[in-house]
This record gives structure tokens, sequence and C-alpha cells, in this order.
């Protein structure tokens, strides 16, 4: 019985002991499936020895996780959502960190006339007049909460059977899209580092509105003390510092930038930005 | 055809991340197969040979547990291990050791269900001569299940598949951390929502190749057993 009950203690254990110090970041789908981790986290771990373990999940799941002590740092793209996290005592040191923007994209023949729209809420107003098949996330993520927003200034509440709230994740509703040439709004980020675009394309873009601004929050210690706010805190500092932003701008896909540093307010965002990540 | 090629590629690539992903699958796995065995084929096997008031209702209940959807499981684990769960202290959550509790929750009714099946028609054989010879409980369930053997090694490696294809509970209580808690199934679920659909699919000709592997090897086990028990006898 004492060999057995070693043998599953060990079978359990055996990685659980690191050395390496490491931090758990909640964050969302966008930021990881762009592949912007897998270029700034090997370059912040080299300069602090420190690893960072991202769970990527929507803006609204990456929060709750967050609020159960489960993560030590949040890095997501709603900042109503951010303001009420800080707020509530959940989070502290919100710091802007970086920007990308929203696009709508939709099969290449137009069918709804988005092309012709002068701005967001006329390019969803088409949409909704010629009932041509909307996806959306329905999953409580940044994306779709945005989303909504965007319908309700648009003064829309689409329903009905062109409208699809699919519950998943942004890669999941490009696919879907992709399958059934319907319109969606997407982070450019996801988008660009998509690769299964079948018919799709970008039908409307640049407005200031679409913009999407992420935050990155420490965990409150004092609502969590397990959790490490030093490194975490090592962390938002490198990433908001100018090696950080600079290796955010310095990460391309395809030759386009994806995200526009903007932690450091005194320095021109378009000076990091150029037309290529945000296209007019 | 393209997607074979792709596959094959990978494989023989022995890239260090994919190494690293297909090893954690099979640690994790294995483990999970070998605590939840360890405990559910005496018990599959006690289920058969003891009359005890409340024995069918636990039979229907354990086949019942077989439907469990992971994402139930991974859910009920997370919970449990979450720092604001009655666990949460563990730390346990993200890591590899989440992962096999879920798959050993996972698992545990299906090999427990299958070696009942298994032993079940033995113990109707040797029931006479055990109690002819007062046998003991704890003798009857060992002698019966190493004379089912074969048929349990099978429980075994049903309940090994399951816990190899899913993905609902490792991506929940796992976090599909880069690294650390990525497995073939949670990296295959990635790339299909980063539209990378053929490598998603390649992957998972990889995944068959591995289960197809430790299936072989176990027959090829199985096989060498019956042999030799034939030269004995």
């Amino acid at each position: 019985m004492k060999t057995l009950t070693l043998l599953i203690a060990a079978l359990l254990s055996a990685t659980i002991a690191s050395a390496d110090k490491s931090i758990t970041l909640a964050s969302t789908t966008s930021t990881q499936n762009s592949g912007l981790y897998d270029h700034v986290l090997p370059l912040f771990k080299a300069e602090t020895g420190i690893t960072v373990n991202v769970v990527a999940v929507g803006t609204g799941q990456a929060i709750k996780i967050a609020e159960n002590g489960d993560a030590d740092a949040l890095l997501v793209h709603h900042r109503p959502s951010e303001d009420a996290f800080v707020s509530e005592g959940f989070g502290i040191e919100r710091r802007d960190v970086m920007y990308n923007d929203y696009v709508i994209i939709g099969p290449k023949d137009d069918p709804a006339g988005v092309r012709a729209a002068s701005n967001t809420s006329e390019a969803l107003t088409a949409v909704a007049n010629a009932k041509t098949l909307f996806i959306s996330r329905g999953d409580d993520s940044g994306t779709h909460k945005k989303e909504r927003e965007l319908w309700a200034t648009a003064t829309l509440s689409p329903a009905g059977a062109w409208y699809r709230e699919i519950g998943a994740g942004m890669g999941a509703a490009l696919n879907m899209a992709a399958a059934t040439d319907a319109y969606l709004m997407s982070d450019r980020g996801t988008w660009l580092s998509f690769g299964n675009r079948q018919n799709l394309t970008i039908l409307f873009q640049g407005e200031p509105v679409l913009r999407n601004p992420y935050g990155l929050i420490l965990v409150n210690p004092a609502k969590h003390p397990h959790v490490d706010v030093t490194s975490a805190r090592r962390f938002a500092d490198w990433m908001t510092s100018p090696k950080g932003q600079q290796a955010i701008s310095d990460f391309r896909v395809e030759n386009k930038q994806l995200f526009c540093p903007n932690a450091q307010p005194e320095q021109d965002s378009q000076a990091f930005c150029p037309s290529d990540a945000i296209q007019k | 055809m393209e997607i074979f090629t792709t596959a094959i590629g990978l494989i023989l690539s022995g890239d260090a991340d994919l190494m690293t992903i297909i090893a954690l699958s099979l640690r994790v796995s294995l483990s999970a197969t070998l605590i939840a065995a360890l405990f559910a084929i005496p018990a599959g096997a006690a289920l058969a040979i003891l009359q005890f008031p409340g024995r069918r209702l636990l039979l229907v209940i354990s086949s019942a547990f077989m439907a469990l959807p992971p994402v139930v499981v991974g859910l009920a684990v997370y919970l449990l291990l979450s720092r604001s769960g009655p666990l949460g202290d563990l730390g346990l959550l993200f890591t590899p050791t989440a992962m096999i509790i879920a798959q050993t929750i996972l698992i545990f009714p299906i090999i427990l269900s299958l070696t009942h099946q298994a032993v079940q028609p033995l113990n109707r054989e040797y029931i006479s001569l055990f109690n002819a010879l007062d046998t003991p409980r704890g003798l009857r369930i060992r002698t019966i299940i190493w004379d089912a053997r074969f048929a349990v090694s099978v429980a075994i490696l049903a309940g090994f598949g399951r816990a190899l294809a899913e993905v609902g509970a490792v991506i929940i209580v796992g976090g599909n951390i880069n690294g650390l808690t990525r497995v073939m199934t949670t990296t295959i679920a990635l790339e299909t929502s980063k539209g990378n659909l053929q490598l998603a699919l390649a992957l998972g000709i990889v995944l068959l190749v591995i289960a197809f592997s430790v299936n072989l090897l176990t027959h090829t086990i199985a096989r060498m057993g019956e042999k030799y028990q034939m030269v004995r006898a």
C-alpha cells in the first residue's frame, strides 16, 4: 500500500518542481493566436529569467480566472471590464500596453455592400438590412462586447437566422465565416495571422471607434496573497518599458506590424505605429 | 495526400517543441491510465465477485459515468483546484498534475465497467470452485483478474485511448500553456483556431500514430503472454 501511494505521488508530482520563477498570465486569444507572445516572452525571459505561462481565453473568462486568483497578471482588451476589475479590488496598477484595431470582414463579392459604408454603423446597418449571415463570437470576450457596443451605437439589435452567436473564440468564428461566406468583426492581429481565409477579405476598417486597446493589470496581492506580485510587476514594467514596447512593435506577421505600443504617452504613438498596422 | 506528407515530415523533423508536446501527452495520459487502473480494476472485479446491497446501483452509476463529458470533468476539477476552491492552496491548477487528476477521473468509470464485463463470465465459471475451496475474497479477486488479464488489458487500453484523445478536460485545467501544459489535442485545437487546418490534421495523424504504437506494443506483449501460457500448458 505504501509503495502504491508513493508511486501515485511520484506520477502526480513529476514536473511540478521547477527551479525557474514563473508567473501565470491570463490573456486573450487574440494576443496568443497572432504569435505575439512567442515573440516577446522569450526576450523577457532572457533578460529576467522569469517564465510567463500564458492561459489564453476570452477576455470574460480571463478576468474570471484572475478574480479567482488563478493568475498573477491579466492582459485583456475591454476597458470597462478592466476598470470594473480594478475598482472591485481584484486588480491593481492597470497600464496601457498597446493597441491594434478591429476590422469588418466578409466575402469578397460583398453582397451586403459594406465596402460602400462611410462608418462602422453604416457597415453594420448594411449587413442587417441585407440579412446576410453575420457570425458573432457570443462568448463574452472583449471582441464580443465591443461588437455588441457597435451594434448599439448603430441603434440596431441584431436577431434572427442571419445573426449567429457561436460561443467560440476568434479563430473558430473566422473558420465558420470562411466556410459559410459570412460577415464578422475580428481584431486585425488574429485576422492577419489566420491561415484559412478562403473567400474572406477586409471590407471596412480604419475608423477611430474600431480601436482596440489592451491593458495589463496585476492581480491584487491583498486579495490573493499567494500571487507573485513582484515578478508580475517586473513583467508589467518590462512590457511598458522602451525595450518591451520596441519588442511589441517589432513583431511582424506577413511583414505587417500587428500591435502598436502605447504605454509611454510622451512618445508619439504614430512614430511607433506606421500606417501598415492601422490603415486608413 | 499533402496532409500525410506534412504529418510524416512532422514526425521525422524531431522538432523539439513537438517532442515536448508528445512527451507530455504520453506522460499525462499514461499516468492517468495507470492510477485509474490501479483502483478501477480491483473495484471492477470486486463488483463482479462480491454480493452486497447497492451493487447493481453502483454498476449502473459506473456505466452512466462512462458518458461523462470531458468538459464537465474539467470544470469540476477546475473549481476544485482553483485558488478560490477547496483545494486551492495546493496551487495545482494549470499544471500537468491537474491534467492527470482530470483524466484519471474521466477514465476511472470506463476501466471499472469494462473490467467488470471482462471478469463477470469468469466468475460464473469459478464461483462453485471458489465456494468449494472456501477461497477468501482477496484471493478470488486476484485470481479472477489474472485469468481475465487479456480482456482487462483491453479495458486499460480503452481508458488510455479516451485519455489521449480528450481535449475538453485538459484544456480547462491545463490552460494549454506553451511548454508547460500543451498536449497533442490542445495543440490541434489551437492550430484549428489559427486556421492552420492542414497542420492541425497532420498533428491528428501524429496522435493516431502514437496511439497505434502504444496499442501495438500492448497487443504484442499480450500475444507473447498467450504463447508463453500455451507452451507452459
